[in-house]
């Protein structure tokens, strides 16, 4: 299939951006990886597309104190290739290097999947896992969304049509925090069918694991430090039940699993 | 044996423009003025089809049916007794048996120009009950798929026998549902089709990607009305076929039709949604199926029950009972037994319909009968390579008529099983096994499959069948140009199989000329002799024998006009490197200064010259054509992970028995590809539908194809028994390497869940039936 005829436009910076994003049927484009297969399916039909990928702004990648502020068209081959440092970089860098295929790594970016929320990607669940907030720019301004709640559901955010994510702004780890993340795919490059992941910085207090590609937004759990102590598949399927899961006995075993192995690979670390 | 002629490991002479990207496929065509055609396809897979309403203003854009004045539906027959016949209409009308079906076309400058306009186009559709499972279809319809039949049986057959008497001796009776997943054959090409009008010639052009455009030509001259001559077929570069690319698709009527309609090209390019959606149309079998064996693992007697979801239509040419048809007469394989009895039901469903993919039944069948053989040697505690040993026709016996009176006609079977055991080392993982703990998540198992495939079988296999193609002698026509090259004319179409190189190599072993200096011409036929073209893997013995047949005429003639020359007698010539020489002597000359002679200077030649000249069209048809058996024992080793599903292919091998390898290079490709096709079906690749008959896997991302991380390093060995009826002993391989692997996989799966008591009877093996069938064993 082709897609419908569409107009196109690339704006010079943000503030421009929102102003073509507030006419009739308009529509964000950054690296297209999802939106190129949609258009293709007919599933969306725009007037017209405002590519952002090359704004300025939506490209930084720099520290303020203790936040890392990281470009919404930043994008995965960038994290996968160590361009975000410390080990927060090292966290996103282990997630990034597994999403899909490189020739998608090369031109997805991580606000674009972040804005797009499918449940079976990477980064809703792991920037929720991570904490911190997203910067949204729209018609009346600026404004803070925290990450934890970025998505709401299947293939819905918090995030209105006229407005385009700029910024994300994620918490610094410290030195000895340790994270895991496993994720269940059939083959390589494919959708996961389970995610897990754990995240653990004493330092900062933080002990927090998500369930991902589930089907609806990620299931974050805070604060269970027994997770951490013993990987034990009961606690696991419990978080799963928690999650929303147990209709499917298969897919309640799997994500169990997932955040079980995520679990493991935490301790090694 | 020189490097260059049959049995030479020599690179492929195609790989030059296909690896520079310079292969050039319908999609790669640009006529002036030509038009893009979508086309409006039933969303429905069952539904009474009413008023089709044209979008206002464009109505000249749009065709339906009732444009297609004089058009006949494609009509695909079998002279078996109680077939009944399906007539599938180029575009719909009344009612729409399948999802995808067509039901108008609409032409655009651009292709996306006329989807809009498919977009427009409006149907009225009152939904019937959808015929979806197959097994129900037969014994408890929800609805009729052609109410006229009063069933939805295509065909009914049975091979029957006395196994009543079988019972009381045997000590094992093993008895099992299995079933194969529905699936789609994905050639990375789809199909396309570009149709012109030639007017000075009153002749249609269709260049279509077709493994058979001579078939393509027959068929479109029946479903149009005009003489065969009036029609020119076109196959150029055409990316993979299996079997998807060997029938005549409505699309291509519909195009041959509006092309002269409208006076101007017309253009159709398959996209995967389409492929997905409407043609998924394979594999899908269910056996009911019971095994008596002895004390010792010796098989008394099949007892079986197969279905076969053969979909809405009948197909052109191979009709929708050659896979059932397959099933009863190969399901015993390459083993000996006292009886054997096989009812089988090829049944309409409202899904596309089947057609024969590489390995054709036999990969269902494979999977159906070493699940079975795996299963007695549980029963009886043996190890599974040595139940195939107690069974296999042994050489000695070869050639060997078996209980479908098959006719086995060379090899080691016994020879292909005790090498895999010894390559994917049973005892070695026997031992791993034992020590691994009952804690550790990731189970290993072994499996093994062995089949042996009847190939390039003739006019005395398929005339029985009465269906629109029974192959005869395929015929070459071969022509020394006046500068000395080598022109080779086939009907039969090289699409992935290396016949550009192969039956170069063939020339050269009987002329002696370089295989640099033949060039192949096919896909074409316009240019080219009547072949029922590319299948079966039949082209490597029959074009394979053509070719040689023809270059021997062609010898004999250079021979002649050397042998004038050169002032000596034709016998004292021999065609080598590229001259006529003069035997024990110097002298000689070169086959271009001969054919220089014959079309320049022909006033040098005798009076009594043969007037055929350098040209000569030559047939070939093996003098025992009930085919060629290979054959090869596939063996896997696998990791399991009992916790997630996922089967991880730790090793495979393949020992394969092809008769006289031409190119052994290129037969160790088509068992890679083969065997990664067989993975597919193994793990990954299944189209379901739901309860209305709605694919449910029409994107790339939910019908999951093996990619190269997940095909293994595939170790091969081959035993090389030739074929006695061939002419360089040479057997049909295409189809081997995707037969094997999902019974193998399957096998060494099950080997790995055994002490769980767990075994999976079903393709593909995924992690969700692994995991819920380890739930059910309480795990």
């Amino acid at each position: 299939m082709k897609a419908c005829a569409f107009e196109y436009e690339r704006p010079r910076d943000v503030s421009d951006a929102l102003k073509v994003l507030s006419s009739e049927g308009a529509k964000v484009a950054a690296g297209m990886q999802s939106l190129g297969p949609m258009l293709n399916l007919r599933v969306v039909q725009p007037r017209l597309l405002v590519d952002i990928r090359r704004l300025e702004e939506l490209r930084t990648i720099r520290e303020e104190g203790d936040t890392l502020a990281l470009g919404a068209c930043v994008t995965h081959a960038e994290i996968e290739d160590g361009r975000v440092p410390g080990a927060t970089g090292a966290f996103l860098q282990k997630v990034a290097s597994r999403i899909a295929y490189r020739a998608v790594r090369n031109r997805g970016t991580i606000g674009g999947s972040l804005a797009h929320a499918d449940p079976a990607a990477d980064w809703p669940s792991a920037l929720a896992l991570l904490g911190g907030i997203a910067i949204v720019a729209g018609p009346s301004g600026r404004r803070e969304i925290p990450l934890e709640r970025f998505v709401t559901g299947l293939f819905s955010t918090d995030l209105a049509s006229d407005e385009i994510v700029v910024l994300l702004k994620l918490q610094k780890l410290g030195a000895k925090a340790r994270f895991g993340w496993w994720k269940f795919c059939r083959k390589a490059g494919e959708f996961a069918q389970a995610i897990g992941g754990v995240l653990e910085d004493r330092e900062r207090g933080v002990a927090r694991a998500v369930i991902g590609a589930t089907a609806g937004a990620p299931f974050v759990e805070a604060g269970n430090r027994r997770l951490f102590e013993k990987p034990d598949l009961d606690q696991c399927l419990a978080a799963a039940d928690k999650a929303g899961l147990g209709a499917d006995l298969y897919s309640r075993r799997l994500h169990a699993v997932a955040l079980q192995r995520a679990i493991a690979e935490a301790q090694r670390r | 044996m020189t490097n260059k002629g049959v049995g030479a490991r020599l690179p492929r002479k195609e790989d030059r423009r296909f690896l520079r990207g310079e292969a050039e496929y319908v999609a790669n065509l640009r006529l002036p003025g030509m038009l893009d055609v979508a086309f409006v396809r039933s969303p429905m897979a069952h539904a009474v089809l009413g008023k089709i309403i044209k979008p206002r203003g464009n109505e000249d854009r749009v065709f339906t049916a009732q444009d297609l004045t004089g058009v006949r539906p494609i009509r695909a027959v079998s002279a078996l007794k109680g077939f009944k016949v399906s007539e599938q209409p180029v575009l719909a009308h009344g009612k729409v048996r399948q999802v995808g079906e067509l039901i108008a076309m609409c032409v655009a400058p651009t292709r996306a120009q006329a989807e809009d306009l498919a977009d427009e186009v409006e149907l009225e559709l009152k939904e019937l009950p959808a015929v979806v499972d197959m097994v129900q279809a037969r014994t408890n319809p929800q609805a009729l798929v052609h109410e006229h039949w009063g069933d939805n049986v295509f065909l009914e057959s049975l091979v029957d026998d006395d196994i009543a008497s079988i019972e009381t001796k045997a000590r094992v009776k093993v008895r099992r549902t299995i079933r194969t997943a529905r699936q789609h054959m994905s050639p990375l090409e789809g199909r396309g089709v570009v149709c012109e009008w030639h007017k000075r010639l009153d002749q249609l052009v269709m260049h279509s990607a077709t493994q058979m455009p001579h078939l393509n030509r027959a068929g479109l001259a029946e479903c149009l009305g005009i003489d065969q001559g009036a029609i020119r077929v076109i196959a150029p570069d055409v990316g993979g076929g299996f079997g998807y690319k060997g029938i005549l698709l409505p699309e291509e009527v519909c195009l041959a039709w509006l092309c002269r309609k409208l006076g101007r090209p017309v253009r159709w390019i398959e996209d995967r949604r389409e492929q997905l959606s409407a043609g998924a149309n394979c594999r899908e079998h269910h056996y009911d199926i019971t095994l008596y064996a002895d004390d010792r693992g010796r098989l008394l007697a099949i007892d079986c029950e197969a279905t076969v979801d053969s979909g809405a239509y009948s197909s052109y040419p191979f009709s929708a009972c050659l896979e059932a048809a397959q099933v009863s007469s190969i399901l015993p394989g390459p083993y000996k037994m006292e009886r054997y009895r096989c009812r089988t039901w090829s049944v309409a469903t409202n899904k596309a319909p089947i057609l024969p993919y590489r390995g054709v039944a036999r990969t269902g069948v494979c999977f159906a009968l070493e699940l079975m053989i795996d299963a007695v040697a549980r029963e009886l505690g043996m190890e599974p390579h040595e139940v195939r040993l107690a069974n296999l026709v042994q050489p000695s016996e070869m050639p060997y008529d078996n209980i479908t009176k098959k006719h086995f006609d060379s090899g080691d079977y016994p020879q292909a099983v005790r090498r895999a055991a010894a390559m994917i080392d049973v005892a070695a993982i026997r031992k791993l096994q034992a020590q691994s703990s009952a804690q550790e998540p990731r189970r290993i198992g072994v499996g093994f499959a062995i089949y042996c495939e009847q190939a390039a079988h003739g006019t005395s296999v398929y005339h029985g069948w009465g269906i629109p193609m029974v192959p005869g002698h395929e015929q070459c026509s071969a022509r020394l140009t006046p500068d000395g090259v080598l022109e080779l004319r086939i009907g039969a179409h090289s699409h992935g199989q290396g016949m550009e190189t192969t039956l170069a190599q063939v020339a050269h072993t009987v002329l002696g000329i370089d295989p640099q200096n033949v060039r192949l011409v096919h896909g074409d036929t316009g240019l080219t002799p009547y072949s029922t073209g590319t299948w079966g893997s039949r082209c490597m013995v029959m074009s394979g024998g053509a070719v040689a047949a023809a270059c021997e005429v062609i010898g004999t003639r250079v021979k002649a006009i050397a042998a004038k020359l050169l002032e000596v007698s034709a016998a004292d010539i021999h065609l080598e490197a590229g001259d006529a020489r003069v035997s024990g002597t110097d002298r000689g000359m070169s086959l271009a200064d001969v054919a220089h002679v014959w079309y320049r200077k022909p006033q040098l030649l005798p009076v009594d010259i043969d007037p055929a000249g350098l040209e000569a069209t030559a047939g070939y048809k093996a003098n025992v054509d009930t085919g060629t058996f290979s054959y090869a024992c596939h063996a896997a080793k696998v990791a399991v992970d009992i916790e997630t599903g996922h089967v991880e292919i730790l090793d495979y091998v393949v020992v394969e028995d092809g008769g006289t390898l031409v190119n052994p290079m290129i037969v160790d490709g088509q068992i890679y590809g083969g065997a990664a096709q067989g993975i597919g079906t193994a793990l990954y690749e299944e189209m379901p539908f739901d309860e209305q008959g709605q694919p449910l896997a029409t994107t790339l991302a939910d019908y999951l194809l093996p990619s190269a991380t997940e095909v293994p390093s595939i170790r091969i060995d081959h035993l090389e028994t030739p074929s006695p009826y061939t002419r360089f002993g040479q057997k049909g391989i295409g189809e081997g390497g995707a037969i094997a692997p999902p019974a193998a996989i399957a096998n060494a799966v099950n080997d790995a869940l055994a002490a769980f008591g767990v075994e999976i009877n079903e393709s593909p093996l995924t992690p969700r039936r692994i995991v819920e069938a380890l739930a059910r064993a309480g795990r």
